[in-house]
């Protein structure tokens, strides 16, 4: 078979047609993967506030609400019910105070707004400074307190908190999006 | 060149990362550990041989004035469906690697293999020389990131052999520059020799 030329006419009409087989063929891997995508998105959101909350009988997915942060924006909640008496609180919280990008976190709040746990969702702070916020060490330091009598800032602004070293700006950030989940959840009337 | 030799070209003579220095931006900012860099590795062959072999089939149908625009549509296809396949199949490395996974359409290496071989060649050889290329990419990815994770996180695969940190900056973006560049200078004395 000869070479196509390179005429109008069939310049046009190839690049039509791998456009349309390639959109064909997206959209056939699109509908297959849809479903496997969505589970393990769902999975990562479920174990993640299995985490941070105490044991549950109900389906905090479900009966998640939106709260306004007073920002513009709204937070998702997760209640976790145990015999329909509320257990604790996930709350999918964010800022965007990073050092590079947002940080998503699921924090676990009791009833009474004490901290239980916190589970990173996602972050792409600088790899061994910034990404040691995943790491117990750190993270573990606001289990069992309460962000009410508990300062949530880092030592160097006078705070309570102790910061990563050499990331002073990611444990900040971390701070100010457990802050945000805190005082959305109290505005929310949630005692 | 038999298809033996043109297997093998990838890996050492005309590796894609150590001689031709193709695709470095995502080979610096992938290979913080050695499983995302094999990772990358391997869904960037799997791409290769892909738009190899559909591009060496379509070559003579497609005008030579717009085939630069038809193979970019073709190797985004297949970058599209490796980014769902991944994000389906294995989140844990899609997290890692996720932002990465679009770049490959721009990856210098696919189009060049299109440009320079797939379209002046059957689709055997295509097919053959995209999976060395490929492998070759991936082996320079594979060295690239274990050294860079021993060295700056004391860690093999994961699994961490000293306690606390390892030298920083290997982890960070010079130490890829330096990392590579050494590579590289490796690569060329076991070529001269």
């Amino acid at each position: 078979m000869a070479k196509t030329e390179s005429t109008f006419k069939n310049m046009a009409l190839s690049l039509t047609l791998i456009a349309l087989v390639s959109s064909a063929l997206l959209g056939f891997v699109y509908e297959i993967t849809k479903e496997p995508i969505a589970l393990s998105n769902f999975n990562k959101k479920l174990n993640a506030i299995k985490q941070v909350v105490p044991e549950f009988s109900n389906n905090p997915n479900d009966e998640m609400f939106r709260l306004p942060t007073g920002e513009g924006d709204s937070l998702d909640i997760y209640p976790a019910k145990k015999d329909d008496i509320i257990v604790g609180y996930a709350v999918n919280t964010y800022t965007s105070k990073g050092f590079s990008g947002n940080i998503s976190l699921m924090a676990g709040f009791k009833p009474d707004g004490t901290i239980i746990n916190i589970s990173v969702l996602e972050q792409k702070e600088t790899p061994g400074l910034g990404t040691k916020m995943v790491e117990p060490q750190f993270k573990d330091q606001f289990n069992d307190k309460n962000p009410g009598e508990f300062d949530l800032e880092v030592k160097k602004d006078g705070g309570q908190v102790d910061a990563i070293t050499a990331a002073t700006i990611s444990s900040r950030a971390f701070c100010d999006a457990i802050k945000r989940a805190y005082n959305t959840l109290q505005k929310g009337g949630m005692k | 060149m038999n298809q033996l030799q043109n297997f093998t070209k990838g890996i050492l003579k005309e590796n894609p990362i150590l001689v031709l220095v193709l695709g470095t931006c995502p080979t610096l900012a992938t290979t913080t550990s050695s499983l995302n860099g094999i990772g990358m590795g391997i869904a960037t062959t799997f791409v290769l041989v892909g738009s190899n072999v559909a591009i060496s089939l379509l070559a003579k149908v497609i005008p030579d004035k717009v085939r630069i625009p038809a193979f970019i549509i073709v190797i985004a296809s297949f970058v599209t469906i490796v980014d769902l396949v991944m994000q389906a199949y294995v989140p844990d490395l899609y997290k890692t690697l996720g932002i990465f996974i679009p770049l490959i359409v721009v990856n210098c290496i696919v189009l060049g293999r299109a440009e320079a071989f797939a379209s002046k060649n059957s689709v055997w050889s295509s097919f053959i020389d995209g999976l060395g290329m490929g492998l070759g990419f991936t082996i320079a990815l594979g060295i690239l990131g274990a050294f860079r994770e021993i060295v700056g996180s004391g860690a093999i695969f994961g699994h961490k052999f000293i306690k606390g940190d390892g030298i920083l900056v290997f982890i960070l973006a010079p130490g890829a520059f330096i990392a590579l560049g050494y590579l590289i200078a490796l690569a060329n004395k076991v070529k001269k020799t």
